[in-house]
């Protein structure tokens, strides 16, 4: 047997669009670490805004950056306004909708905060919103771990060409895109510094 | 890929344990309120067994129906094969039945082998004969790695029939792959000859369980193969259990952290006493959980991706 593993980074389909033609360039910066940070700050922000002072509420981020980007929400929302908001991941991997289209992928963690989520108000987190099948994927995911009371939108990117009716709650930044270019997250957790990049494709 | 899974000597470290992690993520499942994934719908898995199963049969039925592909259950009894269809014929006609993976268990050493070239799908070896059983040894590789935290390392003594025994050969050949040091540990006409003669890299053989005991980290109790053998092999029951049953007495010998283990079915009272099966270093009721979640590793890994 010979299963591929090496695909980690890919967990999150949305943003590994590694067609393309410009991985050889060196490809453009769009947020460096302050922007990235204060861009994590504000969406910290909107959660405690719209979600009334996040009661009830519980940050899934979605393997692989989402993870990280979650535990950082909360965080923020922390040292914000001294409230500690439960923390998990969500693997999504077994609800993909493109599972037959590749080698069997390694499974990322699912870790689900102790108190569950039912009833609760779910956000999930993710890096990059793209076509939206990850989001699909996690919303079945979920619809099999228990209610949420409702669920919500993270993302760090929307960089558009949805391919089902899914938007975001919060969006770090819109980044219009062709669909020749990849949008590339980097997160000091996963890949030793924070940035985000655009490859490939003439703009 | 079409991949197969017939022998643990197939798999290397890595993908060993890869197979390993994913049943780590796929034993949460078991702690679910909705046991199930949609992750193989569709999919067709054929249970193909010769030879009588309790635990393998309904474990693999248990793993594929968890990951919802449509579960077909075969045995010898009561088919075609006991109108004298052939092996082949069989394979034949769960192939025009669209099987993408069949499990095959078999009296015959190195059926699962042949199967795998007349049909398309996979096939994964559930126990042939004499020779292997690649799942029950991932889900014991799985089970020390949980209780015990890892595999590199560990002292893991193998009692028993070893000259019978599929799982004592698979789970050598995995065990030394994960960097884990066997004992083979049985009578002398137990443990194959050329083994005894010439032990590979990693394995030591020896023929007296008190001696061995104390340096184990997992003990593995093997079942006495009636089925499989005259009465030549040793003189009585009752001695066999004396020199290499494991019961309380001996159990005490173990280090403090070790492990019992025990593929089942066992015989009470012959090579392991109720009072260490049913004691908290057995983990018999374990292994078999374990097999769950190690058997959705393994059809998701074959199954799951590109066919």
């Amino acid at each position: 047997m010979a299963y591929s593993s090496a695909d980690q980074d890919s967990t999150g389909q949305d943003s590994t669009d590694q067609g393309g033609t410009g991985q050889a360039g060196a490809g453009k910066t769009i947020l460096g670490p302050p922007d990235l940070q204060r861009v994590i700050d504000r969406i910290a922000h909107q959660i405690l805004e719209k979600t009334r002072g996040a009661r009830r509420t519980v940050l899934l981020g979605i393997p692989t950056r989402g993870a990280p980007l979650a535990r950082r929400l909360a965080e923020r929302i922390a040292a914000f306004e001294q409230l500690r908001v439960p923390v998990g991941t969500l693997d999504i991997t077994l609800y993909r909708d493109d599972l037959r289209l590749r080698a069997a992928r390694a499974l990322g963690k699912t870790d689900i905060p102790a108190g569950g989520i039912d009833g609760q108000r779910v956000i999930l987190v993710d890096d990059v919103l793209f076509s939206g099948r990850t989001v699909r994927a996690a919303l079945d995911a979920l619809g099999d771990l228990g209610r949420p009371a409702s669920v919500q939108l993270a993302v760090l990117v929307d960089r558009g060409h949805r391919e089902l009716p899914i938007r975001a709650d919060y969006v770090g930044k819109n980044i219009p895109t062709a669909l020749t270019e990849s949008v590339k997250v980097l997160l000091a957790e996963t890949d030793g510094r924070d940035e985000v990049r655009i490859h490939g494709g003439t703009r | 890929m079409i991949g197969h899974l017939l022998s643990a000597g197939d798999l290397d470290a890595r993908s060993a344990t890869l197979i390993l992690d994913t049943a780590a993520e796929l034993g949460n499942l078991a702690g679910r309120e909705v046991k199930k994934l949609p992750t193989l719908r569709g999919r067709t898995v054929v249970n193909l067994f010769y030879e009588d199963s309790t635990r393998t049969r309904i474990s693999f039925e248990a793993a594929a129906k968890r990951l919802s592909a449509d579960v077909i259950n075969f045995s010898a009894k009561g088919s075609s094969v006991s109108k004298g269809e052939s092996l082949k014929d069989t394979a034949l006609t769960l192939q025009a039945m669209g099987a993408d993976a069949v499990v095959v268990r078999h009296p015959a050493s190195g059926a699962p082998h042949r199967l795998a070239h007349w049909v398309e799908g996979s096939v994964v070896n559930a126990g042939d004969g004499t020779h292997e059983h690649p799942t029950q040894a991932l889900l014991d590789a799985y089970t020390m790695r949980s209780r015990l935290g890892r595999l590199a390392g560990l002292q893991v003594a193998v009692v028993g029939d070893v000259l019978h025994s599929r799982v004592a050969r698979s789970n050598v050949l995995l065990l030394t792959t994960l960097g884990a040091k066997v004992t083979l540990v049985g009578p002398p006409t137990l443990i194959p000859v050329d083994v005894a003669a010439a032990p590979a890299p990693g394995i030591a053989v020896s023929y007296d369980l008190d001696a061995v005991l104390p340096a184990s980290d997992a003990v593995m109790m093997l079942r006495v193969q009636r089925e499989r053998m005259g009465d030549s092999y040793f003189p009585s029951a009752r001695e066999y259990a004396r020199r290499y049953g494991l019961d309380g007495a001996r159990m005490r010998r173990l280090p403090e952290h070790a492990i019992v283990m025990h593929p089942g079915p066992m015989n009470r009272g012959m090579e392991i006493a109720p009072e260490v099966a049913d004691s908290p270093r057995s983990t018999i009721v374990e292994q078999v959980a374990n097999g769950v979640s190690v058997r959705m590793a393994v059809l998701y890994l074959l199954l799951g991706g590109k066919a």
